[in-house]
Order: structure tokens, then C-alpha cells, then sequence
């Protein structure tokens, strides 16, 4: 079995472009990752693609093709749908088809239209990702359905809002640096405590904002990167995706992320390492108390002590481990459909050292991404190392 | 998103039962709960499932007060949805606005101030 390099990664600004089609989100990604991988495009052989809520942005079904053509290539293209998962389930396709040589070069992506809906026609499109019948027709948005987490977690484990407002700080600190962040500014505790509400006990500042943007990311086997020379010092060593109940109610925990517990344990698994192994990580910020869950899904803590991880400094980018240097999805911004592949490019950025926050893990050999779907029904964890 | 755009077979009866004080839920012969329109057991693969009586009283386990809202919840908002433990099922509905984790309710049918389709409502009882 070949390995997984990643040649290289593009993205756009995140924020703001409601005015942008997904189509020309997408080719600008994708072109700046094929820039960065010195990869021809004739030699990619397949596009898959993430895409949530194209059909209620911009009316648009069916963008394998599209995007394919947006990107200049020639390849068989496939969409893939997980809601905020689909461009982490569209990596986990390309590195199992690099590995079984059913192909060389693969080109990875995904990205989101969303701010040409406005907020509450988005808020709308988002609750798709929950159970219609269940959770939609009874009033569950998609900051509602983590606040029901977050009480649960409170009530079961401890924790205040002013534990999850540390996240948004740290978050928001880490974005100013990053040139594609949505919200390149920091803010203070006191702002996100007294933020208005949006679905209690979670306030403005513990959402991801609505945001458009796209990410792209080249990934080739092992034989193909050194036949062709590429500077290709990261790889993909591990992957790993889980399951859980569509509908919160018909979960056996409601304060903890078994989807991303299974996502995990198979991608550590898969790279041979273990949760100690992990330099720093990308994880799934939607929400603030999302970040904790999925502290504790990575086996960073144990179910409980992710809480207070932001508070203790342990999270920040002076901590033992540095989670979210890009920003998150918190200030970084959440394109649904690009954040996986996002998660991808930030993270090789962070291990090259080309990242404006790389000099924070100056050492880094191992980082994880982690990416969920919905109420994290579906979640995938990727481990990245730097190629020995 | 009227409920009234298309029928829900299985769904929409479960509704009417629960307006008509004939809560259920769906049982397997191994005894895991689940909520129609179901064919299989999520728990175990069972076909062949029985409307069983829903117990009459459930514990809230969690609820949020929603204040941004989707279109369709527009003249709801500010709303509690909460979801509560019957036992063998959990259910997710709107619930009064003081709500607290731990409180006993029933679970019956009422409307919403938008569209004036029905929904779950929990009761505190």
C-alpha cells in the first residue's frame, strides 16, 4: 500500500462574497492549490468535492462536473454530501484511492455559497443537517441543537459559559494572523459573555459565523511525488470516520461525540500513533462547546475535562497543545462544505512552517484534523505527519 | 416548511394518536424503543415492530431557549425546545418557556404561531 503526500493545498478568503458563485469560489482555491503542488492538472484523475446546501444557495445540483470544469481538469467528479462533514468525507475517498492504486493524483475539495441567502433562510438551510420529522418541526436549529449539547454537558460534567467563552477567545486570537480568516481580530471575554443570544446558554461569540469560501487540496501516492520530484513534506497518514444516530434524541449520550470517538480511534490506529503522539490540531469549532467535544473525542481529555482546556491555556497557542492555529471554525469562518478540506490545508501549512502561526509548533511533527457532520452524526479524523 | 406540503405516512398518525391520548412508541421483540416511520430496529435489526404505549410522563434531559430562528419558527421565537426521557424513547419538542433539566412533562400535540402546523409539545405535569 502506497502513501498519501499532500502535493499541495489552496484556499480563498473566508468571509463575506455573497455576490461569488461556488463555481468561481472553487476555481480560485483550486488553482491556487495546483500553483502550490506543481501538479499538472492532466494528471489528476479524480475531483471529489463537498458541497452542503447548493441546491438552496444557488440552486445548483449535481457540481462534481461543474467544479471539475471550474478547475480546469478532465476527470471523473463526484460530490459528497455529509453536511459539515462532506469535504472530510470526501478526503477520506481520495487517500483510500491513492493507497489502493486506483489512482496517483487526486484533487480534493469542497466549498459553500451561503451569505446570498442571509441569516435567516441560512439558519433554514442548516437544520437540513438535522432530523426533519424529529428535530426541525420541533424548533431545533442548528445553534439549538449544540445548546441542547452544551446544557447537557453542563449539567452532566460542569462547565459555564464563561469556560466556552475562553474558546472563542483563543479562536479569535489565533485568526488574526491569517490572512484567510473571516474575522481577523480579537476579542475580549467580557464582549463574548455579554454577546446577545442566540440559542442559550449559547451566546453570538460561541457560533461560527455564516460564511462563503472554498478549499482545495492535491493529494498524490507516495511513488508519484518522488517520480516527480514535488516538495511534498506532509503526508496522510491515518483516517478514520464514525457514526452516530441522526437525532440527538436517539443517542445514547448527549454530551459526548461517539462518531468522532470511532473517527478517532481508527485514525490513530490507522497512523500508529496514539492521542500523546499529537502535536496539534484542527477540530470542528461550529460551535464553542463543539470544540470541547471533540477535545474529548480525540482523547486529549477524558469526557469532562475538555472544558476548561481554553481557560487553562493548555489549548492557547502558548499551551502544551495548540488547537485551531488557523482561527476554527469560530474566526477562521465555516464555508460547510470546504471546512474539511480547510482543516486539511491549514494543518500541512502549520507542519511545512508556512503558516502565519507555524512558528507557534515550531517542532510539530503530527497533527490531526477532525471534522464533523450535523450534530457530529458523521465525523472523520485525518493524522498528518511530516514525511520521515 | 408546512407540514401541510405533503403527507409523512406513519408520521402523521403518530401525531394524530398523541392528540387523540393514544401516545406509543415502537417496540422490537428484544424491547428497544424507537419512533415511527420505522420498519427495522435501528438497535438490533428487528423487523416487526408493535405500537406500544408511550409511558405517560418523560424527565427533561435538556432544553435551549431558540432565539434565532428559521423562517418557519419566525412569530415563535423566543421558544424553548427541550427533549425528555419516556424510557425506552426520548423525544424532542417544544416545551414551556421555564423549563428546567429534571422536570416531569407529557408529551401532546400543539400549533405553532407561524404556520399553524401542529407540533410536539411537552406539558409540565
Amino acid at each position: 500500500m502506497t502513501g498519501v503526500r499532500i502535493a499541495g493545498v489552496g484556499l480563498t478568503h473566508f468571509g463575506k462574497h455573497p455576490e461569488r458563485t461556488g463555481r468561481d469560489l472553487f476555481a480560485e482555491a483550486s488553482a491556487s492549490a495546483f500553483a502550490d503542488a506543481e501538479v499538472p492538472r492532466d494528471d489528476i484523475e479524480e475531483l471529489y468535492y463537498g458541497n452542503f446546501m447548493g441546491e438552496l444557495a444557488e440552486h445548483q445540483g449535481h457540481q462534481g462536473p461543474l467544479m471539475a470544469e471550474a478547475a480546469g481538469i478532465r476527470a471523473p467528479a463526484t460530490r459528497y454530501e455529509s453536511a459539515c462533514a462532506s469535504s472530510g468525507v470526501a478526503i477520506r475517498q481520495a487517500v483510500k484511492d491513492v493507497r489502493n492504486g486506483e489512482a496517483d493524483a487526486i484533487l480534493v475539495g469542497g466549498a459553500e455559497r451561503m451569505n446570498n441567502l442571509g441569516t435567516a433562510k441560512t439558519t433554514e438551510a442548516l437544520a437540513i443537517a438535522a432530523d426533519d420529522l424529529y428535530e426541525v418541526r420541533a424548533g431545533i436549529t442548528f445553534p439549538g441543537a449544540y445548546a441542547l449539547m452544551a446544557r447537557a454537558y453542563f449539567e452532566q460534567y460542569g462547565g459555564s459559559r464563561e469556560d466556552l467563552a475562553h474558546i472563542a477567545v483563543k479562536n479569535h486570537a489565533n485568526a488574526v494572523p491569517n490572512e484567510h480568516a473571516q474575522f481577523q481580530k480579537e476579542i475580549e471575554l467580557e464582549q463574548a459573555l455579554d454577546a446577545p443570544m442566540i440559542a442559550e446558554p449559547l451566546g453570538l461569540f460561541d457560533a461560527c459565523p455564516i460564511t462563503d469560501g472554498a478549499a482545495a487540496v492535491v493529494l498524490v501516492s507516495d511513488e508519484y511525488a518522488e517520480e516527480h520530484g514535488l516538495d511534498a513534506p506532509v503526508s496522510v497518514t491515518g483516517t478514520g470516520q464514525g457514526g452516530d444516530r441522526m437525532a440527538l434524541q436517539g443517542r445514547e449520550y448527549l454530551a459526548r461525540s461517539p462518531a468522532a470517538e470511532e473517527a478517532a480511534e481508527e485514525a490513530y490506529a490507522d497512523a500508529g500513533i496514539d492521542a500523546n503522539d499529537v502535536d496539534v490540531a484542527e477540530v470542528h469549532d461550529c460551535f464553542t462547546i463543539a470544540e470541547v467535544l471533540a477535545l474529548e473525542a480525540l482523547d486529549f481529555y477524558a469526557p469532562g475535562e475538555g472544558i476548561g482546556a481554553a481557560k487553562r491555556g493548555e489549548t492557547t497557542r502558548d499551551g502544551d497543545r495548540p488547537i485551531n492555529l488557523s482561527g476554527g471554525l469560530k474566526a477562521k469562518g465555516h464555508p460547510v462544505g470546504a471546512t474539511g478540506a480547510s482543516q486539511l490545508a491549514e494543518m500541512t501549512r502549520i507542519l511545512r512552517g508556512d503558516h502565519p502561526n507555524s512558528d507557534a509548533v515550531p517542532d510539530a511533527k503530527v497533527g490531526v484534523a477532525h471534522n464533523a457532520g450535523g450534530t457530529v452524526a458523521s465525523a472523520t479524523v485525518h493524522v498528518l505527519e511530516v514525511h520521515k | 416548511m408546512s407540514e401541510n406540503e405533503h403527507a409523512n405516512t406513519g408520521y402523521d398518525e403518530w401525531l394524530d394518536a398523541i392528540e387523540d391520548g393514544n401516545a406509543y412508541y415502537l417496540e422490537c421483540s428484544n424491547g428497544h424503543g424507537s419512533l415511527p416511520p420505522r420498519r427495522i430496529c435501528p438497535e438490533c435489526g428487528e423487523i416487526g415492530l408493535e405500537e406500544t404505549p408511550l409511558p405517560e410522563t418523560g424527565t427533561i434531559d435538556t432544553y435551549t431557549v431558540v432565539h434565532v430562528a428559521a423562517p418557519s419558527f419566525a412569530d415563535d421565537a423566543p421558544y424553548t425546545t427541550a427533549i425528555a426521557d419516556f424510557g425506552p424513547v426520548r423525544v424532542t419538542a417544544m416545551a414551556p418557556d421555564d423549563v428546567a433539566v429534571g422536570d416531569t412533562v407529557s408529551l401532546t400535540i400543539g400549533e405553532s404561531k407561524t404556520n399553524g402546523d401542529r407540533l410536539l409539545l411537552f406539558e409540565r405535569r
